[in-house]
């Protein structure tokens, strides 16, 4: 066998079953001669073909008491500050309605609007920062500074440099300014301009637009695939086309709003498993084929599941292998969103359909967006023909709105060429390799360290709890004076127990950035005490290292 | 040196406090009536502790002793 990494038309021929077998037979063989050693020891050998470990560790009990207490303090002042507002004694900066509304149904007392007044704004520095560069593994930042506790901002002027950026998707680096990389976008920007003035079903269909549907689908490996200009209303448009009123949607706890609003404006019904969960899904399907509609027991149109690739609150993987046998079993229709996975995981980077060595003809309507991994903007829908051809005519999104514009169709046309081999070289198999390399270093080092972080091994996205609220804004605050930037996230968009700070691991970072960034948040985990994890690796994992990288490739 | 060392941990346990009840958040004057509330609390504590503790631990024991040791007709 020849050198393993061998690359040809742009498909990798390397088994990855070596590194889950010599941890079972205890044999080392170095140059991948595992075939006869693929059948042992593998629990779940029939459906997955490497293992599956994800990490959702509990905190202990006085973290969970402390975060209600701290929400609790400031809930209090919450309401001592509403207080002083609603009776003259402090100036108001809020929102209220007019005079002549007082009577009228209220519009800001739900407590969406009372945690944003109270406890969002305290630490809103945190968020909506401008960034006065391209997002790439550094950025330069637009210092601000506030007068009045975060109600108003105003820039100093100044720019801080350099700072590194573990909060953009940048999952493989194209997000560059260098020349020699842009030369044929900036061709196409000489060709084409800059607008489309029209919907794909108009004048809005380029020829540009045909060379990148075909291009995503020889990469995805299916027949046919489509390109939006938005990724969101990718999902909220085409959805309401697929599916309508007698159709079931089995949609996972965790999915992003934007299946979440294309599931709610088709009108179908929708029912919610939980998380990853593999037997709540099939409970609901026992249930949706035993009992049929709600009123006249009649089947259901059309079953489909909705899951994501990657859960980007979570780090999660979907558990592609048993929710394909759950969808061939009881004949439902699988719907699978690769915003964050295409590209970011898998040994070519074509997403968890690679990842797990299925073939993409098990999904049914594969979706993916080019915001992410291609460093451009857009959706993709893909599948057989017959889908896409039908999308092209019924989806909302080609009838009304504006289709991508050409050098954004050229940056993702570029960065998918370069993915594939197709410009000659080996640079996109390199990303793809350097990213799960860092992906894997990154996720280690944290765990070692001791601090509690969510999700599968392999996944880019690396939560880490913070939980308590008073954190989060220190948190935030102490890494970007260390000039590190990183996401930070609370209460709507996780539950209120659990707030995190999420990172995006990239192929472009170095090693040195990502050791500067872990010797930051060693120190900061230790001064903010963020180190909860009871089940930390070792305590000298510089011992550790050296046998590690043996076994890694 | 000792000092700077005992003044920076005593300033860390001060954060930590500060971290843990979300006062960090807090503007100055909220943090000024937060700490006042609690201090007033903490020292309330104390002071029962100290008025009341010592009585009732002496209580207990009398009372522990007289059910195992006091048969032999004792009178406390």
């Amino acid at each position: 066998m020849a050198n393993p990494s061998a690359v040809c038309n742009g498909h990798l021929h390397h088994h990855h079953q070596k590194q889950n077998n010599l941890l079972k037979s205890g044999i080392y063989k170095k140059n991948g001669i595992t075939k006869g050693m693929k059948k042992n020891g593998i629990s779940n050998g029939t459906l997955y073909k490497k293992t599956f470990i994800e990490h959702f560790e509990q905190a202990p009990m006085y973290v969970a008491v402390l975060t209600f207490l701290g929400f609790g303090v400031g809930t209090v002042f919450g309401y001592l500050r509403d207080f002083m507002r609603a009776w003259g004694l402090e100036k108001r900066n809020v929102a209220t309605e007019r005079e002549q509304q007082k009577d009228f149904v209220p519009l800001y007392q739900d407590f969406e609007n009372f945690y944003t007044r109270n406890l969002y704004m305290r630490i809103r520095d945190n968020w909506n920062r401008p960034i006065c560069s391209v997002p790439g593994p550094q950025f330069d930042l637009m210092e601000r500074v506030t007068d009045d506790y975060n109600w108003t901002f105003r820039f100093t002027g100044r720019t801080i440099k350099n700072v590194i950026n573990m909060g953009s998707y940048n999952y493989l680096g194209f997000a560059e300014t260098d020349v020699n990389a842009l030369k044929t976008v900036t061709i196409e920007l000489q060709k084409y301009g800059t607008g489309i003035c029209s919907t794909r079903q108009e004048m809005g269909t380029l020829d540009k637009h045909v060379e990148l549907e075909q291009l995503v689908a020889k990469f995805l490996g299916v027949e046919d695939a489509m390109v939006f200009g938005m990724g969101f209303a990718t999902n909220s448009m085409n959805i309401p086309a697929l599916v309508g009123k007698g159709c079931l949607i089995l949609s996972d706890e965790l999915n992003h709003t934007s299946l979440v609003l294309g599931a709610r404006l088709s009108g179908a019904t929708i029912r919610i498993f939980k998380h990853n969960n593999m037997q709540s899904l099939e409970k609901l399907l026992r249930e949706a084929i035993i009992y049929g509609q709600p009123r006249s027991r009649r089947a259901w149109r059309k079953i489909i599941i909705l899951v994501e690739g990657i859960y980007s609150m979570e780090g999660s993987i979907v558990r592609l292998p048993e929710i394909v046998s759950l969808k061939r079993k009881y004949k439902a229709y699988l719907y699978l969103d690769e915003a964050h996975s295409i590209g970011a995981v898998g040994a070519t980077g074509r997403g968890v359909v690679e990842y797990f060595g299925m073939s993409p003809d098990d999904v049914d309507v594969l979706m993916g967006t080019f915001t992410k991994s291609f460093g451009a903007a857009g959706g993709y829908i893909a599948g057989k023909k017959d889908l896409v051809d039908f999308l092209r005519t019924h989806s909302h999104s080609a009838v009304y709105a504006t289709s991508m514009c050409p050098p954004v169709a050229e940056q993702i046309i570029r960065a998918m060429k370069c993915l594939m081999g197709l410009d000659g070289t080996t640079q996109g198999l390199q990303r793809v390799r350097q990213l799960g390399k860092n992906t894997r270093y990154f996720r280690r080092r944290l765990h070692e360290m001791g601090f509690i972080i969510y999700g599968n091994d392999d996944s880019p996205v690396v939560p880490l709890l913070l939980y308590m609220p008073g954190k989060i804004g220190a948190f935030a605050r102490r890494m970007l004076e260390k000039n590190i930037g990183v996401v930070v996230v609370g209460f709507p968009a996780t539950p209120i127990t659990e707030s995190r700070a999420r990172f995006c691991v990239s192929a472009a970072h170095t090693r040195e950035m990502l050791d500067t960034v872990l010797n930051a948040l060693d120190e900061l985990g230790d001064f903010l005490h963020l180190k909860y994890s009871r089940y930390s690796k070792s305590s000298h994992p510089e011992l550790y290292e050296e046998t590690r990288l043996e076994l890694e490739d | 040196m000792d000092v700077k060392q005992v003044k920076d941990y005593l300033y860390w346990l001060y954060y930590q406090y500060l971290l843990i009840t979300c006062s960090y958040v807090l503007e100055p004057w909220e943090q000024s009536m937060f700490h006042t509330i609690t201090v007033t609390v903490f020292a309330m504590v104390l002071y029962t502790a100290y008025v009341f503790v010592p009585i009732h631990l002496r209580l207990a024991f009398q009372f522990f002793s007289q059910i195992f040791g006091g048969q032999p007709g004792s009178t406390v």
